[in-house]
Protein backbone atom coordinates (compact mmCIF):
# COMPACT_ATOMS: atom_id res chain seq x y z
CA UNK A 1 0.00 0.00 0.00
CA UNK A 2 1.37 3.42 -0.93
CA UNK A 3 1.68 5.98 1.79
CA UNK A 4 3.09 9.47 1.96
CA UNK A 5 4.95 10.78 5.01
CA UNK A 6 5.12 14.56 5.34
CA UNK A 7 7.91 15.91 7.51
CA UNK A 8 7.94 19.61 8.40
CA UNK A 9 9.92 21.79 10.77
CA UNK A 10 7.97 22.45 13.95
CA UNK A 11 6.33 25.82 14.32
CA UNK A 12 8.80 28.19 15.91
CA UNK A 13 11.85 26.42 14.45
CA UNK A 14 13.53 28.82 12.06
CA UNK A 15 13.70 27.64 8.44
CA UNK A 16 16.62 29.50 6.82
CA UNK A 17 16.00 27.73 3.51
CA UNK A 18 12.38 28.84 3.44
CA UNK A 19 13.44 32.35 4.30
CA UNK A 20 15.94 32.46 1.42
CA UNK A 21 13.31 31.14 -0.99
CA UNK A 22 10.89 33.81 0.23
CA UNK A 23 13.49 36.50 -0.47
CA UNK A 24 14.17 35.09 -3.93
CA UNK A 25 10.46 34.95 -4.80
CA UNK A 26 10.07 38.50 -3.59
CA UNK A 27 12.88 39.66 -5.88
CA UNK A 28 11.13 37.86 -8.76
CA UNK A 29 8.12 40.07 -8.20
CA UNK A 30 6.00 37.83 -5.98
CA UNK A 31 5.32 40.39 -3.30
CA UNK A 32 3.38 40.27 -0.08
CA UNK A 33 4.46 36.72 0.76
CA UNK A 34 4.06 35.58 4.33
CA UNK A 35 6.23 32.87 5.81
CA UNK A 36 7.75 30.29 3.41
CA UNK A 37 8.51 26.83 4.79
CA UNK A 38 10.29 23.97 3.04
CA UNK A 39 9.03 20.50 3.95
CA UNK A 40 9.99 16.96 3.02
CA UNK A 41 7.76 14.29 1.47
CA UNK A 42 8.69 10.61 1.58
CA UNK A 43 6.65 8.18 -0.52
CA UNK A 44 6.74 4.57 0.61
CA UNK A 45 5.20 1.34 -0.57
CA UNK A 46 4.53 -0.63 2.61
CA UNK A 47 3.22 -4.14 3.10
CA UNK A 48 -0.14 -3.64 4.84
CA UNK A 49 -3.65 -5.07 4.49
CA UNK A 50 -5.57 -1.92 5.27
CA UNK A 51 -5.16 1.83 5.55
CA UNK A 52 -4.94 2.01 9.31
CA UNK A 53 -2.16 -0.61 9.42
CA UNK A 54 -0.31 1.24 6.66
CA UNK A 55 -0.62 4.56 8.50
CA UNK A 56 0.52 2.99 11.76
CA UNK A 57 3.61 1.66 9.96
CA UNK A 58 4.29 5.07 8.44
CA UNK A 59 4.01 6.73 11.84
CA UNK A 60 6.38 4.19 13.38
CA UNK A 61 8.91 4.82 10.61
CA UNK A 62 8.57 8.57 11.04
CA UNK A 63 9.29 8.28 14.75
CA UNK A 64 12.21 5.87 14.20
CA UNK A 65 14.00 7.69 11.40
CA UNK A 66 12.12 9.87 8.93
CA UNK A 67 11.48 12.75 11.33
CA UNK A 68 13.57 14.17 14.15
CA UNK A 69 10.89 14.98 16.69
CA UNK A 70 13.15 17.51 18.40
CA UNK A 71 12.69 19.85 15.44
CA UNK A 72 10.15 18.24 13.13
CA UNK A 73 6.47 17.21 12.97
CA UNK A 74 5.15 14.51 10.71
CA UNK A 75 1.89 13.30 9.26
CA UNK A 76 1.04 10.20 7.22
CA UNK A 77 -1.61 9.62 4.57
CA UNK A 78 -2.53 6.75 2.28
CA UNK A 79 -1.90 7.60 -1.38
CA UNK A 80 -3.27 4.50 -3.12
CA UNK B 1 44.41 6.70 27.62
CA UNK B 2 42.77 4.03 25.50
CA UNK B 3 40.73 5.79 22.82
CA UNK B 4 38.67 4.47 19.94
CA UNK B 5 37.49 6.37 16.88
CA UNK B 6 34.28 5.25 15.17
CA UNK B 7 34.37 5.34 11.39
CA UNK B 8 31.16 5.48 9.33
CA UNK B 9 30.97 5.45 5.53
CA UNK B 10 31.66 9.09 4.67
CA UNK B 11 33.59 9.92 7.83
CA UNK B 12 36.65 11.91 6.77
CA UNK B 13 38.19 13.47 9.87
CA UNK B 14 39.18 10.28 11.63
CA UNK B 15 42.86 10.60 10.72
CA UNK B 16 43.10 14.16 12.02
CA UNK B 17 41.55 12.95 15.27
CA UNK B 18 43.90 9.95 15.41
CA UNK B 19 46.90 12.22 14.82
CA UNK B 20 45.85 14.54 17.66
CA UNK B 21 45.23 11.64 20.06
CA UNK B 22 48.53 9.96 19.22
CA UNK B 23 50.46 13.23 19.47
CA UNK B 24 49.06 14.21 22.86
CA UNK B 25 48.31 10.92 24.59
CA UNK B 26 51.22 8.97 23.10
CA UNK B 27 48.91 6.10 22.16
CA UNK B 28 47.39 5.43 18.76
CA UNK B 29 43.60 5.10 19.02
CA UNK B 30 41.74 2.05 17.79
CA UNK B 31 39.75 2.60 14.60
CA UNK B 32 36.29 1.07 14.90
CA UNK B 33 34.26 0.38 11.77
CA UNK B 34 30.56 1.15 12.24
CA UNK B 35 29.60 -2.47 11.55
CA UNK B 36 31.49 -3.68 14.59
CA UNK B 37 29.41 -4.57 17.62
CA UNK B 38 31.99 -4.33 20.38
CA UNK B 39 34.07 -1.40 21.58
CA UNK B 40 36.48 -3.39 23.71
CA UNK B 41 38.09 -1.81 26.74
CA UNK B 42 38.17 1.94 26.11
CA UNK B 43 38.45 5.12 28.20
CA UNK B 44 37.16 7.35 25.43
CA UNK B 45 35.07 6.87 22.30
CA UNK B 46 35.31 9.57 19.63
CA UNK B 47 32.79 10.17 16.86
CA UNK B 48 34.76 12.25 14.36
CA UNK B 49 33.75 14.65 11.62
CA UNK B 50 32.78 14.02 8.03
CA UNK B 51 29.62 13.25 6.13
CA UNK B 52 28.39 9.90 7.39
CA UNK B 53 26.13 8.22 4.84
CA UNK B 54 26.32 11.36 2.69
CA UNK B 55 24.31 13.21 5.35
CA UNK B 56 21.20 11.80 3.65
CA UNK B 57 17.85 12.63 5.27
CA UNK B 58 19.48 14.68 8.07
CA UNK B 59 23.15 14.98 9.08
CA UNK B 60 23.93 12.05 11.37
CA UNK B 61 20.47 10.46 11.05
CA UNK B 62 21.64 7.25 9.35
CA UNK B 63 24.80 6.85 11.41
CA UNK B 64 22.69 7.03 14.57
CA UNK B 65 21.26 3.62 13.60
CA UNK B 66 24.54 1.91 12.70
CA UNK B 67 25.25 -1.39 14.49
CA UNK B 68 28.03 0.10 16.67
CA UNK B 69 25.63 2.70 18.09
CA UNK B 70 23.85 0.15 20.30
CA UNK B 71 27.18 -0.58 21.95
CA UNK B 72 27.94 3.14 22.24
CA UNK B 73 24.58 3.62 23.95
CA UNK B 74 25.52 0.90 26.47
CA UNK B 75 28.95 2.51 26.91
CA UNK B 76 27.22 5.83 27.71
CA UNK B 77 24.83 4.15 30.15
CA UNK B 78 27.80 2.66 32.00
CA UNK B 79 29.23 6.17 32.37
CA UNK B 80 31.68 6.01 29.47
CA UNK B 81 33.22 9.15 27.99
CA UNK B 82 32.18 10.01 24.43
CA UNK B 83 33.37 12.97 22.37
CA UNK B 84 31.52 13.91 19.18
CA UNK B 85 33.04 16.50 16.87
CA UNK B 86 31.13 18.07 13.97
CA UNK B 87 29.31 15.17 12.27
CA UNK B 88 29.97 13.24 15.50
CA UNK B 89 28.00 15.90 17.42
CA UNK B 90 25.17 15.55 14.90
CA UNK B 91 25.21 11.76 15.38
CA UNK B 92 25.03 12.22 19.17
CA UNK B 93 21.97 14.49 18.93
CA UNK B 94 20.30 12.17 16.40
CA UNK B 95 20.97 9.30 18.84
CA UNK B 96 19.49 11.34 21.70
CA UNK B 97 22.73 10.93 23.65
CA UNK B 98 22.76 14.73 23.66
CA UNK B 99 19.70 17.01 23.55
CA UNK B 100 18.73 19.39 20.76
CA UNK B 101 19.51 19.32 17.05
CA UNK B 102 21.80 20.94 14.49
CA UNK B 103 19.95 22.87 11.79
CA UNK B 104 21.19 24.38 8.55
CA UNK B 105 23.57 27.29 9.19
CA UNK B 106 21.62 30.54 9.54
CA UNK B 107 23.38 31.99 6.48
CA UNK B 108 22.61 28.80 4.50
CA UNK B 109 26.22 28.49 3.35
CA UNK B 110 28.67 25.77 4.23
CA UNK B 111 31.22 27.47 6.47
CA UNK B 112 34.91 26.60 6.38
CA UNK B 113 36.80 29.06 8.55
CA UNK B 114 38.35 29.61 11.94
CA UNK B 115 36.15 30.55 14.86
CA UNK B 116 36.76 31.39 18.50
CA UNK B 117 35.35 29.40 21.36
CA UNK B 118 34.80 30.60 24.88
CA UNK B 119 35.09 27.99 27.61
CA UNK B 120 31.96 28.23 29.74
CA UNK B 121 32.45 25.48 32.29
CA UNK B 122 36.02 24.39 33.01
CA UNK B 123 35.16 21.70 35.54
CA UNK B 124 34.48 18.90 33.02
CA UNK B 125 36.87 16.26 31.61
CA UNK B 126 36.65 18.03 28.26
CA UNK B 127 37.31 21.56 29.48
CA UNK B 128 39.56 21.18 32.54
CA UNK B 129 42.62 22.07 30.45
CA UNK B 130 41.29 25.64 30.28
CA UNK B 131 39.94 28.16 32.77
CA UNK B 132 36.33 29.32 32.57
CA UNK B 133 36.24 32.34 30.26
CA UNK B 134 39.31 31.28 28.26
CA UNK B 135 39.04 31.85 24.52
CA UNK B 136 40.74 29.66 21.94
CA UNK B 137 40.80 29.37 18.18
CA UNK B 138 39.34 26.36 16.37
CA UNK B 139 38.70 25.60 12.70
CA UNK B 140 35.12 24.83 11.73
CA UNK B 141 33.74 23.23 8.56
CA UNK B 142 30.05 22.45 8.41
CA UNK B 143 26.75 23.16 6.72
CA UNK B 144 24.48 22.11 9.59
CA UNK B 145 25.90 23.59 12.77
CA UNK B 146 23.09 25.83 13.90
CA UNK B 147 22.31 24.43 17.34
CA UNK B 148 18.71 24.49 18.43
CA UNK B 149 16.69 23.05 21.30
CA UNK B 150 13.40 23.78 23.03
CA UNK B 151 13.40 26.80 25.37
CA UNK B 152 13.11 24.38 28.33
CA UNK B 153 16.13 22.38 27.16
CA UNK B 154 18.20 25.52 26.62
CA UNK B 155 17.29 26.71 30.09
CA UNK B 156 18.32 23.35 31.58
CA UNK B 157 21.63 23.32 29.69
CA UNK B 158 22.40 26.81 31.00
CA UNK B 159 21.23 26.13 34.54
CA UNK B 160 23.12 22.86 34.86
CA UNK B 161 26.40 24.20 33.47
CA UNK B 162 26.14 21.95 30.44
CA UNK B 163 27.17 24.55 27.87
CA UNK B 164 30.83 23.63 27.39
CA UNK B 165 31.79 26.04 24.62
CA UNK B 166 30.22 29.14 23.13
CA UNK B 167 31.09 30.94 19.88
CA UNK B 168 32.67 34.30 20.55
CA UNK B 169 34.95 36.94 19.04
CA UNK B 170 38.71 36.64 19.53
CA UNK B 171 38.39 38.88 22.58
CA UNK B 172 35.68 36.68 24.09
CA UNK B 173 32.66 38.82 23.26
CA UNK B 174 29.52 36.71 22.80
CA UNK B 175 26.83 38.13 20.53
CA UNK B 176 24.14 35.73 19.36
CA UNK B 177 22.92 37.78 16.39
CA UNK B 178 26.35 38.80 15.09
CA UNK B 179 27.60 36.37 12.40
CA UNK B 180 31.23 37.29 13.20
CA UNK B 181 30.82 36.15 16.78
CA UNK B 182 28.29 33.37 16.16
CA UNK B 183 28.97 32.20 12.58
CA UNK B 184 26.19 29.61 12.16
CA UNK B 185 23.47 31.32 14.19
CA UNK B 186 23.37 28.77 17.03
CA UNK B 187 20.89 29.35 19.84
CA UNK B 188 22.64 31.22 22.68
CA UNK B 189 25.85 30.92 20.59
CA UNK B 190 26.17 27.32 21.76
CA UNK B 191 29.09 25.50 20.10
CA UNK B 192 29.40 22.52 22.43
CA UNK B 193 27.31 20.85 25.12
CA UNK B 194 27.52 18.09 27.72
CA UNK B 195 25.27 15.25 28.76
CA UNK B 196 23.61 15.24 32.17
CA UNK B 197 26.51 13.30 33.72
CA UNK B 198 29.07 15.51 31.95
CA UNK B 199 30.68 12.54 30.22
CA UNK B 200 29.29 12.90 26.72
CA UNK B 201 30.42 16.03 24.90
CA UNK B 202 29.54 17.25 21.42
CA UNK B 203 30.87 20.31 19.61
CA UNK B 204 30.83 21.49 16.01
CA UNK B 205 34.34 23.03 15.61
CA UNK B 206 37.52 20.96 15.29
CA UNK B 207 40.01 21.44 18.15
CA UNK B 208 41.85 18.35 16.82
CA UNK B 209 42.94 20.35 13.79
CA UNK B 210 44.95 22.81 15.86
CA UNK B 211 47.22 20.69 18.03
CA UNK B 212 50.44 20.38 16.07
CA UNK B 213 53.00 23.23 16.14
CA UNK B 214 53.70 22.34 12.49
CA UNK B 215 50.23 23.63 11.64
CA UNK B 216 50.92 26.95 13.32
CA UNK B 217 49.04 26.83 16.61
CA UNK B 218 48.17 24.49 19.44
CA UNK B 219 44.90 25.98 20.69
CA UNK B 220 43.17 22.59 20.76
CA UNK B 221 45.74 20.82 22.94
CA UNK B 222 44.05 21.50 26.32
CA UNK B 223 41.03 19.42 25.27
CA UNK B 224 43.17 16.31 24.89
CA UNK B 225 45.55 17.03 27.79
CA UNK B 226 42.57 17.54 30.06
CA UNK B 227 41.03 14.25 28.94
CA UNK B 228 44.25 12.38 29.67
CA UNK B 229 44.38 13.92 33.16
CA UNK B 230 40.74 13.12 33.82
CA UNK B 231 40.62 9.61 32.40
CA UNK B 232 44.01 8.14 33.23
CA UNK B 233 44.35 9.36 36.84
Amino acid sequence: MKIRVYVSLKEGVLDPQGKAIGHALNSLGFQGLGEVRVNRVVDLDVPADDSSAAIAKGEAMARALLANEVIEDYSVEVVA
Amino acid sequence: MKAGIVVFPGTNRERDMAHALKLITGHAPRMIWHHETSLGDLDLVVLPGGFSFGDYLRSGAMAAHSPIMAEIRRFAEKGGHILGVCNGFQVLTESHLLPGALLRNAGLRFLSQDCHLKVENATTPYTRGWKSGDVFRAPLAHGDGNYTASPETLQRLEGEGRVAFRYSTASGHVSHDDRHANPNGSALSIAGILSENGRVCGLMPHPENLVDPEIGATDGVPLFKGLVEALVA
